[in-house]
């Protein structure tokens, strides 16, 4: 449906530069994307994932590679003919128009007759849970509210392509799995195919079919979730995508060894979620409690352990432990993914959040 | 990622681009470069040679120094006058909650939209020997000119303080009063400079308001105290010296346009407050202080407004409307009044001249606006292009209406440009006058659009039409609505360039006015009174019918 091939968009360098300090925004990016899915595409801020979506919506001058959607080559089509509605990370309602008038702007402007819009209206906003709300003023809804707004208007235009930048961003948290939830069974529902931007690993798993992480303005890795998942294509990746730590060298062979590898010699890093190691009085590991903080579920422990340094691990609530205790560890292979060889340039550690 | 952004299909917009900017360009050349330029290249050219020397020899002349320093003495000494009754003014009104505080707020704005040659007469009544104030003996002195020129002003300082003071966080404050400082360090240390750019901004339009103004001036300071405005008035008219008129303008063009960028200056190096809504307190014991102030302000600016009324339905033998009646009357037999037509063919004169000159002036400065404010990448040609266009319709805020309005008569006298007889050139020239007033009211509207805001318009399908009109005019109907109503009441109190080219036979209102109170008469006087009365009343009810329209919730 979606075919995005070698593209780059490059940003002017500072004022009078001229081509000088010139920044690849997006640089060589290829996707492709079925219909009826939803592509997540994951990276940090300022990484060139908005960029990409705003030149795929045309509303960014595109300085190399092509833009196919159905098919049909994008480039030179104005925003307003390409059929692909973007909703904005703050909705972007027109706060002068009703929430209905909102959500009919695209019939509205199709020249549909009054009454097939209110209808269509009044689907959509079921759809979205916000029935009844035709009437309200844009500035008198919620944030979720709004981006519910926001979402059955873009769906309202029926798009080819449905383009979503970090759409639930602006909201708190728990609202914010909530909605992803919801707008994601929405999208199924409503068949739409779509691209979702998000910097949020757990929101781009709730809502993703396929997901291309990106990185300084290249697309380093795509799959399932599922796949990304267990094997992050480097220590970066790993880090963004939630993993706590990366051992390479002989603290990854120790890893290697406790899970029974049969080669000594493989040393390929190794990416640990938190819970990645878990108190065990019987287990493998021995090291020393550094700190301990207690969350709801399980208490976090930075322990101390031989040969791989400093490393975070967890204990059930009835394992109560004290800085200083000599303990034993079991490593939990489910939840550490072993990288390709040479991916992490050194030793890293995911910056505490 | 909120950047602005080159789009496909730039080749297009950019054609219509120039086109919108070429159309107001175009009339800005011929309609206030040319005249301005016509009028300036006079005062260089001596018998057919270029004589640069003469105009600098006009500087030296020892009465035009004492033109500029009355000038800027008036000028300054009014600005800090305004400044000094304004802020307290505007901290009564816009952070206090008391009953009538929003027609006091109303009563305080008038005096802005008042046509010069009105507020003229109004203190000529109010400092005559045999007005209200006359024992004071201020009658043709400089005070009545600065008092004047600071009734007419105080609304701009309370107008931008007051906004300003409006948006202030008052927490800011509260926690330099929990940190101990006493309210006074507080306002030293908090409030003033929060409000030092907006207080800045609004002397500098004060004292650009008073160093060119034109009717106040000629009507209270005549021959006798003059500023530089009103010299250029007197040299082309009276003394026919084209030199010395010409020097002065572009003496008065360069100094206002080293103004308005030392001004542009100031407001670039602004810092953004986080702007909050806040209820309005009560009045508390030791706010008595501002309120002397206030009263000071209401007394300024309701003395002269009543004596004018109070003044023009005296009668010989008590109250009446004789002086109405006789207005409408028109001229006399034998000419015993100065009226050349009944002053009813005089509003109607004003009122068409004025919608005309509306609709010119807010179909240009609605283009003008619409592609200076168009988003771009910063740092591109196209950029530094707006912000030129942006500025060059601010020139005419810096010329001399007397300047423009003598450049109209010898420049557009001949063909193709013979405009001398069609009924357009005072609309136009007014029209230049009120244009720049257009593109500061529309500019920040139409520049605080978030261009996602057409993103998302498009992004579903309308087109660039359909963008324009869906989210640029439905967000700025409301302040054209003001800038026309503000257009149309400059137009109908428009003196200076309209003194040079109403017909005789068609006079707009201030023209009637003022040919009143040059000639001698108890009756003259009187009837100058009554036309004032008709032609503040006139304006004040356009801007009330602004005012009146329904505002409907907007969220910026």
């Amino acid at each position: 449906m979606l075919q995005v091939e070698d593209l780059t968009v490059r940003f002017p360098g500072p004022r009078g530069s001229g081509l000088v300090g010139a920044v690849d925004a997006v640089a060589g990016v290829g996707l492709s994307l079925a219909r009826g899915q939803v592509l997540a595409v994951l990276g940090p801020s300022g990484c060139g994932k908005s960029t990409l979506l705003r030149a795929i919506a045309g509303l960014e001058h595109v300085d190399a590679g092509r833009i196919l959607l159905a098919g049909a080559d994008l480039a030179g089509v104005p925003t307003h003919r390409r059929g692909c509605a973007l909703m904005f990370q703050d909705g972007q309602l027109f706060d002068h128009r009703s929430v209905a008038a909102n959500v009919g702007y695209a019939l509205r402007l199709r020249r549909r007759p009054r009454r097939e819009v209110a209808a269509r209206v009044e689907e959509l906003l079921d759809l979205v849970g916000l029935t009844g709300y035709g009437d309200r003023a844009p500035a008198t809804l919620s944030g979720g509210e709004r981006q519910r707004v926001a979402l059955a208007r873009a769906l309202a235009t029926e798009p080819r392509l449905l383009l979503l930048d970090e759409p639930l961003s602006a909201l708190d948290r728990s609202l914010r799995e909530s909605l992803a939830a919801d707008l994601r069974q929405i999208l199924v529902a409503a068949g739409t195919t779509a691209v979702w931007v998000t910097h949020d690993h757990e929101e781009a798993f709730t809502v993703a079919d396929r997901l291309a992480v990106m990185q300084d303005g290249r697309v380093v890795q795509e799959g399932t979730p599922a796949e990304v998942w267990r094997h992050p294509a480097d220590a970066r990746t790993a880090l963004f995508l939630g993993y706590a730590t990366v051992l390479e060298g002989s603290a990854a062979a120790r890893i290697h060894q406790v899970l029974g590898s049969p080669d000594p010699a493989v040393r390929r890093p190794v990416a640990l979620r938190r819970s990645a190691l878990r108190l065990d009085a019987a287990g493998p590991l021995a090291g020393t409690v550094v700190a301990v903080r207690a969350s709801p579920e399980v208490i976090r422990l930075r322990v101390r352990v031989d040969g791989l340094g400093e490393v975070d691990a967890v204990a059930g609530r009835e394992h109560p432990a004290i800085p200083g205790d000599e303990v034993g560890l079991a490593v939990d292979p489910d939840r550490l993914a072993v990288l390709p060889s040479g991916a992490a340039p050194s030793h890293l550690t995911a910056p505490t959040p | 990622m909120t950047r602005t952004s080159r789009r496909p299909g730039t080749t297009t917009a950019s054609v219509v681009g120039v086109v919108a900017a070429g159309v107001p360009l175009a009339v800005l050349a011929v309609f206030f470069v040319l005249p301005v330029g016509g009028m300036l290249a006079r005062g260089f050219v001596d018998d057919g040679t270029f004589d640069p020397g003469g105009v600098l020899q006009v500087l030296t002349r020892p009465r035009v120094h004492r033109v500029l320093a009355f000038t800027v003495l008036s000028a300054g000494s009014a600005t800090v006058l305004a400044v000094l009754l304004g802020v307290p003014a505007a901290y009564v009104l816009s952070r206090l909650r008391f009953p009538g505080v929003r027609l006091l707020r109303a009563v305080v704005v008038v005096p802005f939209v008042l046509p010069t040659v009105v507020v003229g007469v109004a203190f000529r009544q109010l400092f005559a020997a045999a007005g209200p104030l006359g024992g004071l003996g201020l009658d043709g002195t400089p005070v009545a000119i600065v008092l004047a020129l600071v009734f007419f002003n105080i609304a701009v300082v309370v107008r931008t303080v007051g906004a300003q003071w409006d948006g202030l966080d008052p927490r800011r404050e509260e926690a330099a009063a929990a940190l101990g400082a006493r309210p006074a360090q507080v306002w030293w240390t908090v409030t003033l400079p929060a409000l030092r750019p907006a207080i800045v901004s609004a002397a500098s339009v004060v004292f650009l308001f008073c160093a060119t103004a034109f009717g106040v001036v000629l009507t209270l300071g005549g021959l006798r105290y003059a500023t530089v405005e009103t010299e250029i008035y007197l040299l082309t008219t009276t003394f026919l010296d084209l030199q010395a008129a010409a020097a002065l303008s572009l003496l008065q063009i360069l100094a206002v346009v080293a103004l308005l960028l030392l001004a542009h200056r100031a407001r670039a190096t602004e810092v953004a407050l986080a702007r909050v809504d806040r209820p309005r307190r009560r009045p508390r014991p030791r706010d008595a202080w501002a309120f002397v102030v206030l009263g000071l302000v209401l007394a300024l600016v309701v003395a002269p407004v009543a004596t004018l009324v109070a003044r023009s339905l005296r009668t010989a033998d008590g109250w009446g409307f004789d002086h109405y009646r006789a207005l409408a009357a028109g001229p006399t037999e034998g000419g015993s009044n100065a009226l050349r037509v009944p002053v009813t063919t005089a509003v109607e004169n004003s009122l068409r001249i004025a919608v005309d000159a509306t609709v010119v002036a807010v179909v240009l400065g609605l283009l003008v606006v619409l592609v200076t404010t168009r988003p771009r990448p910063a740092g591109r040609r196209a950029a530094r292009w707006a912000r030129a266009l942006d500025g060059i319709f601010m020139l005419p805020l810096g010329v001399s209406a007397v300047t423009l309005g003598f450049g109209f008569l010898v420049t557009l006298d001949r063909p193709p440009l013979d405009l001398r007889s069609s009924g357009m050139l005072v609309p136009i020239a007014q029209a230049m006058v009120a244009l720049p007033l257009v593109v500061r009211v529309l500019s920040p509207v139409l520049g605080s659009i978030d261009d996602r805001q057409r993103q998302a318009a498009a992004t579903l399908g309308a087109g660039p039409l359909r963008v324009l009109r869906d989210v640029d005019l439905a967000l700025v109907w409301r302040p054209l609505l003001a800038a026309a109503g503000f257009a149309f009441a400059v137009s109908l109190g428009e003196f200076g360039a309209t003194s040079f080219l109403s017909r005789a036979d068609r006079p707009t209102l201030p023209v009637v006015i003022f040919q009143l109170i040059s000639r001698p008469g108890v009756d003259n006087a009187a009837m100058a009174t009554a036309a004032a009365v008709v032609l503040g009343a006139l304006i004040v009810s356009v801007m009330a019918l602004v005012e009146l329209v329904p505002r409907r919730g907007r969220i910026a």
